[in-house]
């Protein structure tokens, strides 16, 4: 687990704040940015522009985790889920805010800044995004 | 490029072996394989050693030159290099030394692979096995290892109206020719109830959709074609490899249910066998969770996308079927030392082709695949092997 302080500093925008960037060559969006475009490669470079997402997208897949790691123990059982951004990027995060028997593929969702994990009861805690269904 | 062969191979007993070291696990399957193949020391002129993480399993690096030191080389001074790959680092290591057979440089190679995953706790175990998932935008989020692989499986479910019950026929059949394998670590038949009530580790893949914590070592020894005379082993030759790699996330991969490594490696590999799919003869691939071994079979091309439970439920896959998958027990019967897998599938397949696997022997069994994954499929090897 990412643990190391400034680890976790360096990740800051993207988590907090779903910063992402965009090929200025072919317009494909990525989460996290990319230093360069996997399509376009030597095209893309210093052409890669930053974007905010809108944090909105659809259920993928999803998988309901019973055997959790230490930091996320006090949490099982709980949805973690494959989510298609609207922009087109994929991302893996928790769901929240949904009943387990309700959860399906294709839901859409959309993000919230939410408690991802903590070091021991007195330890850092990390926050990130989250995805609760949308109302 | 000139052609190599496998001629001597070595195995531990898979399974928790508390009195067993490291160094004694590797000393063994590589003293194996070097008295199989009737090689001297002097002969070897290199080893590769394929370990996921001993540093965090045992807390040793730098085990390229412990494993040539345990198996009694240091005086011999043979160059000696550790490779990793996530849980495909034996076939990675096994795919370096064949390179440097077909390359010229060497003619005699010593490829070990080794884990030693109880010497931690479970849960120690289970987060080293998620460091081969990306750390920073899968595991900090709190998807574990297993549950990838029950992302994939919920997808192909959703995909292709695979089952519970397809998942499950896959740990049964393994289960049973893990029955006929004295070196599995589990060598008990289960019943498909068995595996569908298990205990849920991340759903839709429960304790009997996933391998073991294993300990165990691995060993080949790999020679130029054209000196094999040389040598009293039998051989075995390597007639394709392939190795390719996609994004280390899942989420990052084109499609969810295919692993687009396999695909590459394998037509890799089939096109210098110059073979097709539907002429291997049996294959070992790589069944982490019974989920992978579906997909396997999908992406190796022996059936279509979306059919692999149905291969399986119509019993293609068993020992008796046309296309035999996973005679050893596969990961989930036989064990998974991570590190160890892929160079203990070219084992399974060597003595297939040599006709001496016994009770779980294929007839006439000529030309053999084996297929090792790393991660959630951002590294994946394929090796064709033909018996000579
Ligand atoms: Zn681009």
């Amino acid at each position: 687990m990412p643990k190391d302080v400034p680890r976790f500093w360096r990740e800051i925008q993207q988590r907090y704040n779903m910063k992402g960037n965009k090929c200025g060559s072919c317009d494909r969006v990525y989460f996290p940015p990319r230093e360069s475009c996997p399509y376009c490669r030597r095209e893309s470079m210093g052409k890669m522009e930053k974007i905010k997402l809108s944090g909105k997208g659809e259920i993928i897949t999803y998988t309901i985790i019973h055997v959790g790691p230490e930091e996320f123990e006090e949490q099982v059982p709980y949805p973690v889920a494959i989510i298609q951004l609207e922009e087109g990027p994929k991302i893996t995060a928790q769901i929240v805010d949904c009943k387990i028997d309700e959860l399906k593929i294709g839901m859409k969702v959309e993000s919230e800044f939410r408690k991802i994990q903590q070091d021991g009861s007195t330890g850092a805690i990390y926050y990130g995004y989250k995805f609760k269904p949308v109302e | 490029m000139r052609d190599v062969a496998v001629i001597g191979i070595g195995l531990t007993k898979f399974g928790e072996l508390w009195d067993q070291s490291f160094r004694q696990l590797t000393a063994e399957a590589g003293s194996k394989a070097i008295l199989d193949s009737g090689v001297g020391g002097k002969d070897i002129d290199a080893m590769y050693v394929g370990s996921m993480s001993s540093g965090r399993f045992v807390g040793q690096e730098h085990v390229g030159a412990l494993v040539a030191d345990a198996s009694g080389f240091s005086h011999l001074h043979i160059p000696s290099t550790r490779v990793e790959g996530a849980c495909a680092s034996g076939s990675l290591a096994l795919r370096e030394g064949y390179l440097s057979i077909a390359s010229g440089v060497n003619d005699v190679v010593v490829i070990g692979g080794i884990e030693k995953m109880n010497d931690v706790g479970g849960s120690a175990a289970t987060e080293t096995l998620a460091t081969a998932a990306d750390q920073e935008w899968e595991a900090f989020f709190g998807v574990t290892f297993p549950g990838l692989y029950a992302m994939i499986a919920k997808r192909h479910m959703h995909e292709f109206k695979t089952t519970r019950e397809d998942l499950a026929r896959v740990a049964v059949k393994n289960h049973h020719n893990g029955t006929m394998n004295p070196f599995a670590q589990y060598q008990k038949e289960i019943s498909i109830d068995t595996a569908l009530n298990a205990t849920p580790v991340a759903e839709p893949l429960g304790l009997m959709d996933c391998s073991p914590v294993t300990d165990g070592a691995a060993a080949v020894v790999l020679c130029a074609a054209d000196r094999i005379g040389d040598f009293s082993g039998k051989p075995v030759k390597i007639i394709g490899s392939g190795q390719a790699s996609d994004t280390l996330s899942l989420h990052g991969r084109r499609d969810i249910t295919t692993l687009d490594a396999s695909v590459h490696a394998g037509k890799m590999a089939y096109k210098q066998a110059h073979l097709k799919p539907s002429d291997i003869n049996l294959a070992e691939v790589h069944d982490c969770f019974t989920i992978a071994e579906i997909c396997a079979i999908e992406d190796l091309g022996f059936v279509k996308k979306g059919e692999g439970g149905k291969a399986v439920e119509n019993k293609i896959t068993t020992i008796d079927g046309s296309l035999p998958v996973n005679t050893s027990g596969g990961l989930k019967s036989k064990g998974h030392p991570v590190g160890a897998t892929g160079v203990a599938q070219i084992v399974e397949i060597t003595k297939q082709l040599r006709g001496e696997a016994d009770k779980r022997q294929i007839k006439d069994a000529r030309i053999g695949l084996a297929h090792n994954v790393g991660g959630s499929g951002a590294t994946c090897v394929v090796n064709i092997l033909e018996g000579m």
